[in-house]
């Protein structure tokens, strides 16, 4: 029996992508348990800021809404949404975490809605925050399970912007230069981008996963690195604080 | 042409053909034009006089089917609830509303079928909590018509508008589907030539915001975060306010740097504690997150919903109805103690 589970996986391996001294806007779930994890493990300096205006709070708890009180609870400010965004579009915000019904293999997102926009087979909320954070953040991570219909090239709609239709398009378009998606973090794998093409390539594979497994569970060609690593799995540290000080009631970890 | 080369530290122009490019296709459903905002705010009565009302008065006197409508706070923090209530009991109709991470409010707004046009940024979610299936309902069979935006451009429209502007350049929205389901133009900056999405001012017809504490005047103060609500309070064209505490005017003037909102801004004021429950009221009482949950789960059975709003919103005469049939002061000091801590983090 493993002494992880999946979601606990994909927190530490998504935690140590955050590098000490950056900001990061993060929402609910798994990406403020791996923003919180990434601050009392090997980034105490992380700045941790919520879209509604909290900034760098120490978390008591899991918060519930990305608004709510304990967004910036003992925290440095609390502000509005627009400075938020205002900071994101001056280039101040380093990483954000964004989710999404599917993904395409340019790290497009649709959180929109499946099937045609006038009444539409499923609603979901839309962009939130989500487009504003994708165009201008620079690093996009993602942490989702990985299958054939959340990783397709058939997007019902593109609510976010990934790398657009490939190389420079997203600066064609309008969008600041040098940002867009960074890494995916999955329950199979991680994924990068191509330089060349933008398109998503597996980097790390994680402990018990095969190639096969992760070909079956993506809807289109991925690229794969020259050097492809097998994912760390969690250290006894990682698990500790991540059980113990994070998530414990197990809001997020609890879902496996 | 291009401008002559300058000294260092000079800008040079960009000069070029400018294109206005009506990438966005759906309604923009409020107008944008300064001048008849200024208009209708030279008519805003000046004087520091007292406000305070009823919330049924000003529901009835200050929102009007057909009108645009804008609530502040989160969605499920900070929100208006009494005022919702209230919209809800009149049966308003054929609102317009910004969904701007509206969650609850929206949910509110849908289960008296009083909104038929919406902005939508974040809509039919509850953040953690899951989807509103009534919500959802409402955009999947089109009895609500949609045009999209996020949660930036729409925070943008309201400082456009609180700027007395008719639009402002975004750097979102490009590239995207989300753009062409708006009401964007893009335009080329006329100083670089780089691309921008211009993005509509939004003045509301009505705006209610649920505050901690203001004077009979309007003169307001809000703790924690403020969201959008600096800006929607001074886009809207008419502003009722709900108020967790009436404080004399001496409190005011004795921190003028705490007061959000200003009283020329105001049109009703109205003290309704416990005003944003079951919302999350900042450094007050935490979100009732078991009544949201029995909200959601009595959605998915029609019969049931109907018992539910009658309980909950029909059969109540106000908000300290809806307090008491959700377990009243005993429950209210549950929540003021887990949004204070004071018995762990729970």
């Amino acid at each position: 029996m493993k002494e992880y589970n999946g979601m606990e996986l994909m927190i530490c391996l998504a935690a140590r992508y955050l590098e000490d001294d950056g900001i990061v806007v993060v929402g609910t779930g798994a990406p403020c348990a791996a923003a919180m994890l990434a601050q009392k493990t090997r980034a105490p300096g992380l700045m941790i800021m919520f879209e509604a205006g909290g900034v760098g709070p120490h978390l008591p708890a899991m918060p519930i809404s990305v608004g709510d009180s304990r967004t910036y609870y003992q925290g440095l400010v609390a502000t509005s949404m627009p400075d938020i965004m205002e900071a994101c579009q001056r280039g101040m915000v380093d990483y954000t975490f964004l989710g999404g019904a599917q993904i395409d293999m340019y790290g497009n997102i649709n959180s929109t809605h499946i099937g045609a926009y006038e009444k539409p087979k499923v609603r979901f909320p839309g962009s939130g925050g989500a487009n504003d954070l994708a165009s201008l953040c620079w690093k996009t991570m993602m942490i989702t399970p990985q299958d054939q219909t959340r990783f397709t090239n058939n997007l019902d709609f593109i609510t976010s912007p990934g790398y657009l239709s490939g190389k420079g398009a997203r600066e064609r378009a309008g969008l600041p230069p040098g940002c867009g998606p960074y890494k995916i973090i999955t329950n199979l794998a991680i994924m990068g981008f191509d330089e060349d093409t933008c398109r998503m390539q597996v980097e790390s594979i994680h402990p018990g996963v095969s190639r096969e497994q992760i070909i079956e569970n993506t809807g289109f060609e991925l690229l794969w690195a020259d050097h492809i690593y097998e994912s760390s799995p969690p250290s006894a540290e990682e698990l500790e604080i991540l059980r113990n000080a994070v998530d414990p009631r197990r809001y997020i970890i609890g879902r496996g | 042409m291009n401008m002559s080369n300058k000294e260092p530290g000079y800008f040079n122009y960009h000069e070029q053909d400018v294109k206005y490019i009506k990438v966005g296709t759906r309604e923009l459903f409020s107008n944008p034009d300064a001048d008849e905002a200024r208009d209708c705010f030279r008519q805003k009565t000046r004087q520091m006089v007292d406000k305070t009302t009823t919330v049924k008065e000003a529901v009835a006197n200050y929102i009007h089917d057909g009108d645009y409508f804008a609530s502040g706070g989160f969605g499920s923090n900070r929100i208006p609830a009494a005022i919702l209530h209230e919209i809800v009991r009149q049966n308003k109709k054929n609102l317009g509303f910004a969904g701007h991470t509206s969650t609850h409010d929206m949910q509110i707004l849908v289960a008296g079928n009083c909104i038929n046009r919406c902005d939508a940024a974040y809509i039919v979610g509850l953040e953690a909590r899951g989807l509103s299936k009534i919500s959802r309902r409402a955009f999947e069979s089109g009895a609500v018509q949609s045009t999209e935006w996020s949660n930036a451009t729409l925070a943008w429209r309201f400082k456009a508008a609180a700027m007395g502007l008719s639009f402002l350049p975004a750097r979102s929205l490009l590239g995207t589907e989300t753009i062409t389901h708006s009401a964007a133009v893009e335009i080329p900056c006329p100083f670089t030539g780089k691309k921008y999405a211009a993005v509509p001012a939004l003045y509301p017809d009505v705006a209610a915001i649920h505050v901690h504490s203001s004077d009979v005047y309007g003169n307001c103060q809000v703790k924690g975060i403020a969201v959008s609500d600096f800006d929607l309070a001074r886009a809207a064209k008419k502003l009722i306010i709900t108020t967790e505490k009436l404080i004399h005017n001496d409190e005011i003037r004795s921190a003028p740097h705490a007061t959000v909102i200003p009283y020329y801004l105001v049109d009703a004021v109205i003290e309704v504690p416990y005003g944003a429950f079951p919302s999350n009221m900042a450094y007050e009482y935490f979100t009732d997150e078991d009544h949201l949950k029995a909200w959601l789960e009595a959605e998915k059975d029609e019969e049931k919903f109907r018992a539910f709003l009658e309980e909950n919103i029909y059969n109540c005469r106000d908000h300290y109805d809806y307090l008491q049939v959700n377990g009243g002061l005993a429950r209210l000091n549950e929540l003021r103690a887990q949004e204070n801590m004071t018995r762990g983090n729970g």
